[in-house]
């Protein structure tokens, strides 16, 4: 188990390292430098430029400096805890993200228990009952679902909403509760408001585990150790969940692998059209005022998301499953 | 391979009778068609597609009006629909097409122009009624649209108008070219990094096959929209219409071509040790002539398959860039950059109409989908 999470662990390290040059490259690629836009909005808002508040900056940055340098200058503040500055807001990155991040996370792992309490079960019956209507209606919900786009879906709803019952459908709070404290009533007013963003991030993936699940449980129903269960005399319900649905189980759990990069992409679609306070819709205003150091951050910190996500569904997975914590290399 | 024998299901009345290939010496193809036929779903998803595909070269001569031909006049006019019957007051019949005129009222609380449909105005229909001259495809000159209203300046809004009185029917079908020739050139890009990189890291392995390997898991595990909206904000914004629909491809595919490489190697891998690629290298066949001569036709149908199953995504990813804003821009006319009009939802409320994109994209992505699962089961030779 050690040498599992051992080797694990440095592949995450060395996934992340990754990612921020991916990042790292996504700033440098507008033309122009930190600066420039920086002196442009400055100049655009009728504000005298101080020149050395400017040397200050690009010494800071390094931004005479080869990329290679500015690259280890900034992720050396990132190591430190130190994303930059926001030109935008003219703030600290860190100060605009992490209320946002946790809403993301928070979103996003309501969607993933959504998905797993409603695709099991469903999974799980149209297996059982194999070509009943049940069966049927899941697997053409199930395409439908995964047919819609995330962001189709939202607007749709928020659309039906507003016309029947004339409220627009958005936002994760109501206003006079934005800033207030996690309490009891903020909590009913954060449910009130997240069913609908939730509802719709989690149909594309329930859609995919009932059909994995299906999959999966009808290979195992037609094993011999079912048969046995069922010929000692076990009820048929536990002759299911006790052993086939488990083995059947795996398999899902390291769909979370993949489920969780596509989640948090259509997070950020659907915070937009839904209007959310997550980092989704940060990241596209910081991308079109080419606020960069901003957007970095995000992809930056979206991407370690999905990779600790991973990571956590790896070891759920080797939990679960001995085959993988005393196997392999 | 040699020894797969085919049963046929049944008797093919259609093969003509000394081209009938005794049974087990059908060619691969017409074995893969067949199979294919059986799947009904795919069978008719494939017609689907094909229609959709055929809108999209013509669509300057499907569409009523051009994309960009506006009437203030008509600004969110709703649906007039098209009939077919009409019955005059005095009891007498009328068949043929035709649609509805308008009425407008000013509102006179909110000073706004209300539409109603006429139903007293008819404008009759015809088929390839005359037009302004245009240029089909941007180079065979043209005077007739497939359809439209005979009086000229009849007003023609089908599905309705956006806020500028565009014909939101036209710039669908305008539209269904860019996003679906976006989809088509994005997955040919990945297809071509996809074979190349897969087909090296398939048939040479070792070092280079776990480099690739651990590139495509690494693309594979983040977030593909922050990624394609960076890169595509970084695009420069005096850019014309064409470069950047060009640009956007290539965002597409720089992150679409794992699965494309990941299905190509896995075929060559299983190939590599097959008893036919050993006899053609025992006979001193060149890797090129192996490749391209013994392995690729084997596989051709896996990749063919596996690219139809591509290309939804593709449309997908360039509907929801263009939907934010940083995808194509608003000259070109895509499904995503219609679907941009219907993000306000009190608009929406007044104009459901400007959905209609919507609908437009689940179908194309539900038929491409069940195409692709079709061809996938017919082409494995393994398959019932």
């Amino acid at each position: 188990m050690l040498s599992f999470l051992f080797r694990r662990l440095i592949a995450m390290v060395l996934t992340i390292w990754a990612v921020s040059f991916v990042a790292f490259a996504i700033i440098q690629l507008p033309p122009g430098d930190y600066l420039t836009s920086y002196m442009a909005s400055l100049s655009a808002a009728g504000d005298r430029i101080n020149p050395e508040t400017i040397a200050a900056l690009r010494e800071r940055y390094g931004l005479d400096d080869p990329y290679v340098i500015q690259y280890f200058k900034w992720i050396g503040g990132i190591v430190q805890g130190d994303f930059g500055e926001s030109f935008e807001w003219k703030a600290p990155v860190t100060d605009l993200i992490w209320g946002r991040l946790g809403n993301s996370i928070l979103l996003e792992g309501l969607a993933i228990l959504v998905m797993w309490l409603v695709a099991l079960p469903i999974g799980i019956y149209a297996a059982v009952r194999k070509y009943s209507l049940g069966d049927y209606l899941a697997t053409i919900g199930g395409f439908i679902g995964l047919a819609i786009p995330n962001f189709l879906f939202a607007l749709v709803l928020m659309y039906l909403w507003y016309v029947y019952f004339g409220q627009t459908l958005g936002g994760l709070f109501s206003p006079d509760l934005e800033g207030s404290p996690w309490n009891l009533e903020r909590i009913l007013d954060f449910l009130a408001h997240a069913w609908a963003p939730v509802l719709v991030l989690a149909t594309a993936g329930t859609a995919q585990l009932i059909r994995v699940m299906r999959a999966n449980l009808l290979d195992e129903l037609t094993k011999p150790y079912v048969v046995t269960a069922r010929s000692k005399g076990l009820p048929e319900w536990r002759a299911i969940l006790k052993y086939p649905v488990r083995v059947a189980l795996n398999p899902l759990v390291s769909t979370i692998g993949w489920l969780l990069p596509t989640l948090v992409s259509s997070s950020v679609v659907v915070s937009v059209v839904m209007n959310l306070p997550t980092a989704g819709p940060l990241l596209l205003k910081s991308l079109t005022t080419q606020d960069m150091y901003l957007a970095g951050a995000i992809i930056m910190l979206l991407g370690i998301l999905t990779v600790i996500g991973t990571l956590i569904s790896d070891l759920i997975l080797a939990w679960i499953d001995p085959r993988i914590r005393y196997g392999g290399r | 391979m040699a020894v797969t024998t085919h049963v046929p299901v049944a008797a093919e009345p259609e093969a003509s009778a000394e081209r009938r290939a005794p049974t087990g010496r059908e060619s691969q193809v017409r074995m893969t068609w067949r199979r294919f036929k059986q799947h009904q779903l795919a069978f008719v998803s494939l017609w689907i597609v094909v229609l959709f595909y055929l809108v999209a070269v013509f669509a300057e001569f499907i569409a009523p009006m051009d994309a960009s031909t506006y009437n203030p006049r008509y600004t969110y006019a709703p649906p007039q629909g098209i009939h077919f019957v009409a019955v005059d007051p005095d009891g007498s019949w009328h068949f043929g097409p035709y649609v509805n005129g308008y009425k407008t009222e000013i509102d006179p609380e909110a000073l706004r122009r209300v539409f109603t449909i006429d139903p007293e105005v008819r404008h009759p229909l015809g088929f390839f009624v005359e037009s302004e001259p245009y240029r089909l495809l941007g180079f065979i000159p043209m005077q007739h649209k497939l359809f439209g209203t005979v009086e000229p300046d009849a007003p023609l809004y089908v599905i309705g108008a956006d806020r500028l009185g565009r014909d939101q029917l036209s710039r669908l079908i305008h539209g269904t070219r860019i996003s679906l020739s976006i989809g088509l050139v994005g997955v040919v890009l990945s297809l071509v990094f996809g074979v190349i990189i897969g087909g090296f890291s398939g048939y040479y392995g070792g070092w280079f096959d776990g480099a690739v390997q651990r590139v495509i898991e690494f693309i594979r595990s983040l977030p593909t929209i922050p990624l394609w909206l960076g890169l595509a904000a970084a695009l420069p914004r005096d850019w014309g219409p064409l470069q950047t629909y060009f640009a956007i491809t290539l965002i597409l595919s720089l992150l679409g071509w794992t699965e494309l490489a990941r299905v190509v190697r896995g075929r060559f891998l299983a190939l590599r040790t097959e008893d036919f690629v050993t006899a053609a290298q025992l006979d001193g066949a060149s890797d090129y002539r192996i490749i391209v001569r013994h392995m690729v036709p084997s596989f051709m149908s896996h990749i063919i398959a596996a690219t139809t199953l591509a290309i939804p995504g593709m449309i997908l990813a360039e509907t929801a860039l263009s939907f934010l804003g940083l995808g194509l821009q608003a000259p070109i006319v895509s499904w995503g950059t219609l679907l941009q009009d219907a993000q306000n939802i009190r608009t929406l409320a007044g104009a459901p109409w400007l959905l209609s994109p919507g609908i437009v994209v689940v179908v194309a992505i539900l038929a491409m989908n069940f195409l692709g699962d079709g061809l996938r089961d017919a082409a494995d030779p393994y398959g019932r």
